[in-house]
């Protein structure tokens, strides 16, 4: 357990020495505050709050924007210490390679972490400080979503980590994440759509399935009909009715993403030849 | 037996299909510094990885410190072990005296002994401040001593320790291991800078393409190869062929710079040589002896392995 918090303390030291964690907070808190602003506009007789408006438009952005920075920020783990030459000397140390591994991750978590909550909250913050009055259903809706963000930004993360482990180049590391983002993010959408349209019949319990096979439709599915006020504004109403998966159901399957990326990505390092 | 530090037994460790160490036996003793010499590729640095649990051998087996370094359970091996890897690199995001505690923190110790450290390998307080990105190679080779060294290992492994090192500080490096050999610690060193190796090295072990193709005292692989001793006599020209015909046969002369007149002969007959030179030779200004150096050693062996 030391060991773990050793190694994660000195990846978060480090992220916050070459500027990682100030970048990315900053972005996520000018990006949550911008959002937040636009939210608390009037909006007519729609009968949602601006929390409701702002959780809308800032998780269908976190989607897209999360699962990048967290990619960016793993896919140099392990083939870049192995690459400069640091993990030759790390692994000679009384480390096992899971702890290793496991560390390295609980700090670049953490560093998403960090910059997910502080810059969130800070939205949170400004909105609080607003003259319209907020409902406490509301604010469960917000700590949800930044905590599945932060959940979100993990499981990218540790799929960063898979593509870190799996090939001996960085740059090849590199074109996998960016393919991991391009596939979960933009395309297994349209890929679903197209599949919709073009009427293959595929039902309901098979496209529930399809959907939890993608960490970033897991995220928004409990974003988007989590919360019946956030649900009838985002125009997913109909959908949450239909869609029958349970909100803890969504979060152990981003859970699972978290977990079953990592583990893989722990059984191929021990068996890396160095 | 546990008398050894490290037991090497017919190792050897293939990457697909390249052969990197082949059958290799090595046993490494206490207070023994133990020089390790072979070509880029030779299966040096291979051997120092399965060595230290990093990678695990194709067939044979290996005993560190009582144990199989490449185990579970290896960790309490490990903490007694110290490495300086070759072309050694630290996160250049940290600052020195950062870079020695967290690694004294992964060991296990006491993290008051750093000072001590660094002043042992002459790091600066000022340096020590520094980010580690900011060093020169020198200060980072430093700061990699100080880390093989944390915990008071009883195994250390140089590799290619004083690569872009001033002989200044190649000296005080070779203080440093000279000290750590005599408290009882083994040192492994690798190295191609053979001429810096006399001296310091108890045994050499010769390896090329994998396999081990010498192993002893330096005495002892000098009468092994049966390189010539070389007598350099300064004296006037004319009196050369005299020299010849008077010192006669078993000595090939050779005229080198300087006046200077090179006379090769065996190891056994350089003392019969010099007492005739001195006894009925010709007048002679100076005279010098020159054992065959590590690096003609070790050529011969090479060519050796390659006749084979």
């Amino acid at each position: 357990m030391n060991t773990l918090l050793i190694i994660a303390g000195k990846e978060l030291r480090e992220a916050t020495r070459n500027r990682w964690v100030v970048a990315t907070t900053l972005l996520m808190g000018a990006l949550a505050l911008t959002l937040s602003f636009l939210g608390s506009a009037p909006t007519g007789t729609v009968g949602v709050g601006p929390v409701e408006v702002t959780i809308v438009s800032l998780s269908s952005l976190t989607i897209f924007l999360l699962p990048l920075i967290a990619l960016l920020l793993s896919f140099d783990a392990v083939v870049g210490e192995i690459d400069r030459g640091t993990m030759t000397l790390l692994l000679s140390y009384p480390v096992a390679r899971w702890q290793l591994l496991l560390g390295k991750f609980l700090g670049h978590a953490a560093v998403i972490a960090l910059a997910t909550v502080v810059g969130y909250g800070a939205a949170g913050l400004t909105m609080a400080m607003g003259d319209t009055p907020i409902g406490p259903e509301s604010w469960r809706a917000f700590a949800a979503m930044i905590g599945s963000s932060v959940m979100l930004g993990a499981a990218f993360t540790a799929l960063g980590y898979l593509a870190s482990t799996l090939v001996r180049d960085r740059g090849t590391a590199a074109g996998i994440a960016v393919a991991v983002w391009l596939c979960f993010v933009l395309l297994y959408d349209m890929a679903l759509l197209g599949l919709l349209v073009a009427g293959s019949g595929i039902g309901v319990e098979a496209l529930n399935w399809l959907l939890l096979a993608n960490p970033a439709d897991a995220y928004r599915l409990f974003n988007l009909t989590g919360f019946k006020g956030v649900s009838s504004f985002a125009g997913t109403a109909g959908l949450a009715a239909h869609v029958q998966l349970p909100a803890p159901m969504l979060l152990a399957v981003m859970a699972a993403w978290v977990a079953a990326p990592l583990a893989l990505a722990a059984a191929l390092f021990s068996r890396k030849q160095i | 037996m546990t008398d050894f530090t490290a037991e090497v037994q017919g190792v050897t460790k293939r990457y697909g299909e390249t052969e990197a160490v082949r059958g290799v036996d090595l046993t490494l003793a206490p207070g023994e510094c133990v020089a390790m010499v072979g070509h880029n590729g030779a299966g040096k640095s291979s051997l120092i990885k399965l060595m230290l649990g990093l990678t695990t051998p194709s067939e044979g087996r290996i005993r560190v410190l009582g144990g199989d370094p490449a185990s579970a359970a290896c960790s309490p091996i490990r903490r007694r072990i110290g490495f300086l890897p070759e072309n050694v690199a630290f996160h250049p995001n940290m600052t020195g005296r950062e870079t020695l505690d967290f690694y004294a923190r992964l060991k296990g110790a006491p993290r008051g002994g750093n000072d001590a450290l660094f002043e042992r390998v002459g790091l600066e307080p000022a340096a020590i401040r520094r980010r580690v990105g900011t060093y020169s190679k020198g200060m980072r080779q430093r700061l990699a001593l100080a880390q093989a060294l944390l915990g008071g290992p009883r195994l250390l492994f140089l590799d290619e320790p004083t690569t872009g090192l001033d002989p200044a500080l190649r000296q005080s490096f070779y203080a440093i291991v000279a000290e750590l050999r005599d408290q009882g610690t083994t040192v492994l060193l690798c190295s191609h800078a053979l001429t810096e190796l006399e001296g310091q090295a108890d045994r050499v072990v010769v390896m090329n393409r994998g396999r081990k193709v010498a192993d002893g005292s330096l005495a002892t692989l000098r009468s092994l190869a049966r390189l010539p001793v070389r007598i350099r006599l300064t004296m006037p020209a004319a009196d050369i062929d005299d020299l010849v015909r008077r010192v006669g046969e078993g000595a090939a002369p050779t005229r080198l710079a300087g006046g200077v007149v090179e006379l090769a002969c065996a190891n056994d007959d350089k003392v019969g040589l010099v007492r005739r030179i001195a006894c009925d030779g010709p007048a002679v200004h100076d005279i010098e002896i020159v054992q065959p150096s590590l690096d003609e050693m070790y050529a011969h062996f090479l060519r050796r392995e390659a006749a084979e």
